[in-house]
């Protein structure tokens, strides 16, 4: 099974370790991964501002460096949600269907198609999961508090294979976090309270650290979390699930 | 750039100087909101209930011209008087019309969303036409000069001491008085008396039976109920898209509507109207207003779906953090992002861009309109018709230059990250809307690509 590894771009320029721990854990688990030079962005920050027309080159460069992989897995729901329902290419309309079939978020790889069942990892650590919502409701990695339907949560599944890791609950499961894309900035007033509000559910159930399957909502809370000194750190869940052999990666 | 295109932005920013109201404000919301999970939650069918409504406006917004005509046929036979309005202002005319056909000068009007969206008062007023809404918060909102914040819960946005202070004077309670039990006693006396005057009734429509030609109004406070049937002259304003094909459907939409809307089984009063009372006139005003557009616009027509219970709004968490009057539109939040901008693209240009796209609004909607999913796309017509600022246009322009082209996104990154280790003053300050109230993340020495290319042989 040969895996192509997406890095979104936010993640190769400012949060390489989760890169590096969502190679290492996909090894780990005995996938063939490469990842292809030459990646840059999935075309998301474009289109979500109405400019999805000027993503056409960011298409092509995605199917030419994905086209011929088994699996495409990332460590972002939200990129790979945007590929799912955007990648287009009628010069490549064949392999552009085949990334859309074959792209996968880290986390549903695992339990789906990897078929995970147990992990060596150990991290003991009262964690808050944060269920970013193009993952959760856009990829269905979780089923959504507003549905009448049985629960289940594809990231929780595997955090609780991890030795020590104390989940906490919150009093709402799967608010968004406020980042949104351009909205971060275009709505900064409400952005920034929707990310306090949700940071502080997670502080004040005793999470020492907020976990997710999206660095970009990661991002925003860890920029609240940090000006507010709340000491409360956030980490990628490939972080967290790869932790036994984290720091031998770091050395 | 037009004037309008920042808007929700700054009044949501406005709105944002009060932090601790903003927390009443999405405490209050997300109370309805859990409630409304609640009551879904005892409905084992639930989403098969959903499922079929949605359907059932399918059909009946797919053959919307034979239902719209066989309503009339049948209301005519029913005693009514049919009126049909392309817009806004032919609706106002022919209400205005019949009010003074019956010197009607003094009236009461129960909540309706179509005539804020026709701005309906303002024309009466100007008309010298005094009238008085009868819903509870909308008598509030009315008392303030202000519209409502939102379509159920028109008063949402004030504070009982605030609907004290205007009660004190407006209908002369005692002052410093917020005690809700006694402020609606004394709106109660106050309306009765407005009632008792009325020679004409406005109410609005939830469902319109083509079947029988009937309405049914939903109200929690009867004062539909009592305009209606102490009033010589009865006006009832719908949008065309009220129709639903039989009055079984009733049966699927009545249990949807009150439990979405508010977390109650059902409404106090779902009340049917079919025929005039001997001696009353029953008039039904049948509003385009720009349906037919969006029934032609097949990416947005299934908004039309729409049975205003404002369950997007209650879950919406731009909308319980920013306030229903910074969508600046009859119909606030989710729903109203995507009903605007078919009104008018230039003045409602920024309420699409007004959402993380998080999508619970299509989750909770009890008609299945995908509610986010349209929001996606109305950015890409609003882009496309030219309703962004060029600032805008060129910055994405520059973004998709760099992200096309693998070198120069390498060099962009590594030039980057370096300026902000060299230089943190250049986008940590106050200019940068992230930094603001963020920290920008700490930029590593080297990306995910340039450690790849280092370790990928160990």
């Amino acid at each position: 099974m040969k895996v192509g590894l997406f890095i979104p771009c936010y993640i190769d320029q400012f949060y390489p370790q989760v890169g590096i721990a969502t190679l290492q854990l996909l090894q780990k688990l005995g996938c063939e991964v490469e990842f292809p030079q030459g990646q840059t962005c999935c075309g998301q920050p474009m289109a979500n501002s109405g400019y999805e027309h000027l993503t056409h080159q960011c298409n092509s460069l995605f199917i030419k460096n994905f086209a011929d992989y088994d699996y495409i897995v990332g460590p972002s729901g939200s990129c790979v949600l945007h590929i799912k329902d955007h990648l287009h290419d009628p010069a490549a309309e064949t392999a552009a269907t085949h990334i859309r079939e074959r792209i996968y978020e880290l986390t549903e790889f695992l339990t789906d198609v990897l078929k995970v069942e147990k992990l060596t990892a150990r991290f003991p650590c009262k964690v808050g999961l944060h269920q970013s919502c193009h993952g959760q409701r856009g990829l269905a990695l979780a089923q959504m508090s507003e549905l009448v339907a049985a629960p289940f949560s594809k990231p929780e599944q595997l955090l609780r294979m991890v030795e020590g890791v104390e989940l906490v609950p919150l009093d709402r499961q799967d608010e968004c976090c406020g980042f949104g894309g351009t909205f971060c900035v275009t709505e900064e007033a409400v952005s920034v309270k929707m990310g306090k509000d949700r940071v502080a559910d997670h502080v004040k159930h005793g999470a020492e650290v907020i976990t997710g399957t999206d660095v970009s909502c990661l991002m925003h809370m860890e920029g609240i979390l940090r000006r507010q000194h709340a000491g409360v750190k956030v980490m990628h869940i490939a972080e967290i699930l790869n932790q036994n052999i984290h720091e031998q990666a770091n050395s | 750039m037009n004037r309008q295109t920042a808007d929700h932005a700054t009044l949501a920013d406005k709105f944002n100087e009060d932090e601790p109201r903003v927390d009443w404000h999405d405490q209050t919301l997300w109370w309805v909101r859990a409630k409304r999970d609640k009551m879904a939650w005892s409905i084992p069918e639930w989403e098969q209930l959903r499922e079929t409504a949605s359907a059932i406006k399918l059909n009946a917004l797919g053959n919307l011209h034979d239902y719209l005509v066989q309503f009339e046929q049948q209301a005519i036979q029913n005693g009514a008087i049919v009126h049909w309005a392309a817009d806004a202002e032919e609706h106002n005319q022919i209400v205005t019309g019949i009010l003074k056909k019956h010197g009607v000068h003094h009236l009461v009007k129960s909540k309706s969303m179509l005539t804020e969206e026709c701005h309906l008062n303002p024309h009466l007023m100007a008309n010298g036409i005094e009238v008085i809404d009868t819903d509870l918060g909308e008598r509030i909102v009315q008392l303030a000069k202000e519209p409502p914040s939102h379509i159920v819960l028109p008063c949402i946005h004030k504070k009982k001491e605030e609907i004290g202070e205007l009660f004190h004077e407006h209908l002369g309670t005692p002052a410093g008085n917020a005690d809700p039990q006694f402020l609606t006693a004394a709106a109660r006396q106050h309306l009765r008396k407005e009632f008792l005057q009325a020679k004409a009734a406005i109410t609005g429509v939830n469902f319109a039976v083509a079947e029988t030609g009937e309405m049914v109004v939903c109200t929690n406070e009867g004062n539909a109920d009592m305009g209606a049937h102490l009033a010589d002259v009865h006006i009832a304003c719908m949008g065309i898209e009220k129709i639903i094909p039989q009055r079984k459907h009733l049966g699927v939409f009545l249990r949807l509507l009150a439990r979405s809307a508010t977390g109650q089984p059902i409404t106090t009063y779902s009340s049917h109207f079919r025929q005039p009372r001997p001696g009353q006139e029953l008039h039904i005003v049948l509003v385009d207003n720009g349906r037919s557009r969006q029934l032609g616009r097949e990416d947005f027509r299934n908004s039309l779906k729409c049975i205003r219970c404002g369950a997007c709004m209650n879950t919406c968490p731009v909308y319980r953090r920013s306030g229903g009057h910074s969508y600046h539109t009859a119909v606030a939040g989710p729903i109203g992002a995507i009903l605007a901008p078919n009104l008018d693209m230039k003045d409602y240009a920024d309420l699409p861009f007004a959402s993380t796209l998080c999508g619970s609004c299509s989750n909770v909607c009890p008609v299945k309109i995908d509610i986010h999913q349209q929001l996606y796309k109305w950015r890409q017509v609003l882009v496309k018709e030219g309703y962004t600022t060029a600032a805008k246009t060129a910055g994405m322009k520059a973004m998709s230059g760099v992200l096309s082209t693998p070198a120069v996104y390498r060099t962009a990154g590594k030039m980057g990250r370096w300026v902000m280790r060299a230089f943190p003053g250049m986008v940590n300050n106050r200019l940068n809307p992230w930094y603001k109230q963020r920290e920008m993340p700490a930029p590593p020495k080297q990306s995910f690509s340039q450690w790849y290319e280092k370790n990928k042989k160990s």
